[in-house]
């Protein structure tokens, strides 16, 4: 306890966190001095230099592969990849959150503390400018996110899931229109992930437990020595896995995997859409950059351990997702559950224990994040004078009204759907393949089954927008000015692109797909 | 000029002909039709180059080309031909030009926008040309499933009657097929060493429980394309909601897909769970075949009867595959041509007569041959081309089927031949009481009922007419090229024609 020697911190390697973070602290000083009027200018150009920033930095830092600030974080493949999904998706929901053109005043509520459905409140739904505290929020959780895929040790995982949950939690409550199903989503996320971050906090002293009493090593929660440990420690088993079950769940609780989805489709629908397009994108791709990190370097050794059971979770995720997305009736809880759904595809492509699957992971949740952004930015358009007009009968006949957003959203239904020519399609190739070739079949066979389940749903609402007339109360689709316009176009691009030719972005995928120990 | 790259320079074309006429404006509909008509009529044209420069005799894949696509995956792009993919693609060919001909005026009784009506049959015809030209299994999946997109919508906005069930039915039935058949893409990919090239794969040794699973996977895609009972029941409802024009691709050549992709890969890549397979497979298409039939009997919706004819018709088409004999494999090539000719002709005739009367029941008919006598003379060729009469083309195939299965499945061939007579049942029965007999007197209130086939109609039916009859009394140009592809499948599975057992040419010989 005498010397303490300092940690050797790169700080290159680490600069997108760091850029993400002091913008984030810079945001509350705009808040705080410039004036009013400029604010959402400001806040914006800002956040959106800041992730274009970070992601110069990422591709500069391309070729890094180190641990440093300790044991603290892992600069490797994986981390860069999915540090650039991560700002890249950002980028896009930033642009959807930043829009103003579609409602007036945007999506965000003017002042989060007036009482929902109070005559103040229905006053500010009335277009005054929506706060900007979204953006210094917004960039918090980009870089607790980035913080999160790169973290090499437990409790920065932890403090990095804090750090991008908190703004999330908050980012819920705030949208304009349906206060209270947005207060309450807000409510139930706060309440849900408190829990699942308690949990996960548990498995980590419990595993710290575990580790203790290794031969020639001091405990600790660093990947290098779970990984020794899970070979070599004396201690008991029931350590190891007990601490490992609630790891997963609170890390299966992000991702949003069943059993523990139950807040995913109540958040999606509440949150403000551009959130929840936020959420579905960037959360997703955090979250698995985590659990591939865990369960592939710290808990490798344990790896005939956990396959079983997180293969069950698999199954009954793409269940739970796929049976309940046929029953809904509002197009943000049915988007939800799809990616419920495709988080039981991930998780397969996360148990297909090789380089392509870890490859092929990767280039889903890219994939995923693009259309998935694209979706929601439709949702934003298709709206009515009490916003938006989620309820699927209200889409009936939007292919009549109009033609060109809903080619652009069957298309990504398409994409979701897998059919061919369409990331979507790819992307399900992209894990199956190697889920098949590591032995896990039946894996395969489920998702199978359960996309033959799932393309009903989305097949549902085509027919609804091209086969039904519309009726009295179809709404027409808001032509967007030019924030959403650029989200949605990239998003759609994306799709296609990813889909026609994926074999980029698979290179650099394969190229990433390896972790440093 | 067998350099020429045709099957790229063919899947690509009607591509880029949709995409010009999906752009012209709205409200010029006749630009839009004639744009797709010339275009269709100039892939004929590359068409016919193509047959001209396939040699009969020659290899067995021809006018190979490759392309890299997803080097990761060993996925390319890679087209090539054997003959009887390039009789269908002949057939694609000559049956698209004629089905934007035929249905002229279709689209403008539904509200929506005629140019993308014709768009969507020139991406149709792309996907078709690219499923039967590809020669990666990768490639044909995508084609077999982007397939269904352009069909869905030609039956769910421009149908009649049911059309959003039918579309729905359509699309998950074939969706459903297609996910088997991506698991099983999948493990052949995994057990052939990650390549997709049909090439390579035909020479992996696969184990037999794995051989049959995936075989099953293959098989139950393409059984529902086909279809075959008991996956059959979405094609009497796509088939009866479906513009005329769009059925008649879907049952003439989009269903052939199912018994192409069995002959092209279940039975080369899979020979030995074939084999295995084959007394179901058999089975399934005996069944079919009867069963089929007897529903066609009872129908009383013109467009329902022909599907159910159909699916008849495809029941042949399985028990001469599933035969393994030369004569049997060669007779379903050409069934599957000559059913495409004749049905697609049947289609296509029910749509002018549904199209007068406005209505497609076939109690709502009667005696209508004494208002419409040259469209009823056509119906009942049409008929007769279906019930394999002689000297239509149909005769022949259906002929070497039952011959070809004769030699080594009697009993089998003996039902199939029920199917023979039950075929003139309900052909001729639908032909008596919609043209024959006494006039329907509501028939002559309706003025389209007075109108008999005009120019454009009779363009239609003419060359197909013509083929019909011209490859009923002379198949020869098409048996040179289906017979040495068969030949070679047969080889595949390791089958040997049986020996004539009256063989007194070769008693004579020794």
């Amino acid at each position: 306890m005498t010397d303490f020697k300092l940690p050797s911190i790169d700080y290159a390697a680490l600069s997108p966190i760091l850029i993400m973070l002091s913008t984030a602290l810079l945001g509350v000083l705009v808040e705080a001095f410039v004036p009013r009027r400029l604010r959402h200018v400001v806040q914006l150009t800002l956040a959106l230099l800041a992730v274009l920033a970070a992601l110069t930095m990422v591709v500069l830092n391309a070729d890094e592969r180190m641990i440093t600030a300790g044991q603290a974080l892992a600069i490797d493949g994986p981390t860069l990849f999915l540090q650039g999904a991560i700002l890249v998706l950002a980028a896009m929901a930033l642009l959807l959150i930043g829009d103003r053109s579609v409602e007036l005043g945007g999506a965000f509520v003017a002042q989060a503390a007036v009482t929902a459905e109070s005559a103040d409140d229905r006053r500010q739904a009335e277009g005054r400018n929506g706060l900007t505290e979204v953006y210094p929020l917004t960039t918090f959780a980009i870089g607790g996110m980035l913080i999160f895929v790169a973290a090499n040790d437990l409790l920065t995982m932890f403090i990095a899931l804090e750090v991008f949950s908190l703004p999330l939690y908050l980012l819920c409550a705030l949208a304009r229109r349906r206060r209270l199903l947005s207060q309450e989503a807000a409510m139930k996320y706060f309440l849900l992930g408190a829990y699942a971050s308690a949990f996960f906090l548990f498995g980590v002293a419990l595993i710290y437990g575990f580790t203790a009493g290794i031969p020639g090593r001091v405990a600790g929660v660093d990947f290098a020595t779970i990984n020794a440990a899970v070979s070599d420690s004396p201690a008991s088993e029931v350590l190891l896995f007990a601490g490992m079950a609630l790891l997963a769940i609170g890390l299966l609780f992000k991702a949003a995997a069943a059993p523990f989805h139950v807040w995913t489709p109540d958040v999606y629908q509440g949150a403000p859409t551009p959130v929840t397009g936020f959420m579905a994108a960037c959360t997703k791709v955090a979250a698995f950059g985590a659990l591939l990190r865990v369960f592939h370097v710290a808990f490798a050794g344990a790896n005939w351990d956990f396959t079983p059971v997180l293969g069950v979770v698999a199954v009954l995720t793409m269940l739970v997702g796929a049976v309940l997305a046929v029953t809904q009736t509002d197009i943000k809880r049915l988007l939800a559950y799809s990616s419920i759904a495709n988080a039981g595809y991930l998780l397969v492509g996360v148990l297909a224990p090789s380089r392509d699957g870890l490859a092929g992971t990767m280039f889903y949740l890219v994939a995923y994040g693009f259309s998935v952004l694209a979706a929601f930015a439709v949702v934003t358009l298709v709206r009515d004078a009490d916003g938006e007009a989620t309820h699927l009968s209200r889409w009936a006949g939007l292919g009549r009204r109009s033609p060109f957003f809903a080619a652009l959203f069957t298309f990504i239904l398409l994409a979701f759907a897998g059919i061919p020519l369409t990331s979507g399609f790819m992307s399900k190739f992209a894990v199956f393949g190697p889920a098949l070739e590591g032995g896990q079949t039946w894996l395969v066979i489920a998702g199978v089954l359960t996309s033959m389940v799932l393309a009903f749903p989305y097949l549902r609402v085509v027919v609804m927008m091209w086969l039904s007339e519309p009726g009295e109360s179809t709404p027409t689709v808001t032509v967007p000015g030019g924030l959403t316009s650029a989200a949605l176009m990239i998003g759609v691009l994306a799709t296609l692109v990813l889909g026609v030719a994926p074999a980029p972005l698979l290179d650099l995928a394969t190229g990433a797909a390896e972790f440093v120990r | 000029m067998s350099n020429f790259p045709f099957l790229s320079v063919l899947t690509v074309a009607p591509l880029v002909g949709a995409l010009v006429v999906a752009f012209l404006p709205r409200h010029r509909p006749e630009l839009a039709k004639q744009v797709a008509f010339v275009w269709s009529l100039l892939v004929l044209a590359l068409s016919v180059a193509m047959w001209v420069s396939f040699n009969a005799g020659g290899k067995r894949f021809q006018f190979r080309e490759s392309y890299s696509w997803i080097p990761d995956w060993g996925v390319s792009f890679t087209f090539a031909t054997d003959g009887i993919a390039l009789v269908m693609l002949m057939l694609i060919a000559v049956l698209v030009p004629l089905v934007i001909l035929a249905s002229w005026h279709d689209a403008e009784s539904s509200k929506r926008s005629v140019p993308v009506y014709f768009a969507l049959l020139l991406v149709l015809e792309c996907t078709m040309i690219g499923v039967f030209a590809a020669a990666d299994v990768f490639l044909f999946y995508v084609f077999f499933e982007v397939m269904l997109v352009p069909m869905y919508f030609l039956i769910g906005s421009y149908g009649g009657h049911q059309r959003q069930y039918a579309a729905v039915k359509f699309f998950l039935y074939s969706l459903v097929g297609g996910l088997f058949m991506l698991a099983a893409v999948i493990g052949l990919w995994v057990v052939g060493g990650k390549t997709f090239d049909w090439q390579a794969l035909s020479e992996v040794d696969i184990s037999t429980g794995t051989e049959r699973w995936l075989f099953l996977g293959f098989f139950l895609a393409f059984a529902i394309k086909a279809p075959f009972f008991p996956f059959h029941t979405w094609l009497p409802d796509a088939g009866g909601a479906a513009p005329a024009g769009a059925a008649a691709l879907l049952v003439g050549v989009l269903d052939k897909v199912g018994t192409f992709g069995i002959l092209r890969y279940c039975l080369p890549l899979f020979p030995e769970a074939s084999k295995w397979f084959a007394p179901w497979a058999l089975a399934l298409g005996v069944i079919g075949i009867v069963y089929a039939a007897l529903l066609a009997v009872g129908q009383n919706d013109l467009k329902r009867l022909v599907s159910y004819t159909s699916i008849a018709h495809f029941g042949f088409i399985g028990v001469g595959i599933f035969a393994f004999t030369t004569q049997a494999g060669t007779g379903a090539v050409l069934y599957m041509l000559n059913h495409g000719l004749a049905t697609g002709l049947l289609f296509l005739v029910v749509g002018m007569l549904i199209s007068r009367r406005g209505s497609a029941l076939i109690s709502d008919f009667g005696g209508a041959g004494k208002l419409v006598p040259v469209l009823a003379g056509v119906l009942f060729f049409a008929g007769l081309a279906s019930l394999a009469l002689p000297g239509t083309a149909p005769f022949i195939s259906e002929f070497l089927v039952l011959i070809g299965t004769f030699t080594v499945n009697k009993p089998v061939a003996i039902i199939a031949t029920l199917g023979i007579i039950l075929a003139a049942a309900y052909v001729l029965w639908m032909v008596q009481r919609t043209t024959q007999g006494t006039l329907n007197p509501t028939l002559t209130e309706v003025d389209g009922m007075r109108r008999d086939l005009n120019l454009r109609e009779k363009v239609v039916v003419a060359p197909l007419i013509a083929l019909i009859v011209l490859l009923g009394f002379f198949p020869k140009p098409v048996t040179d090229v289906i017979n040495p592809a068969v030949q070679a499948t047969m080889d595949d599975i390791g089958r040997t024609d049986p020996a004539p057992s009256v063989g007194t040419v070769q008693e004579a010989a020794k």
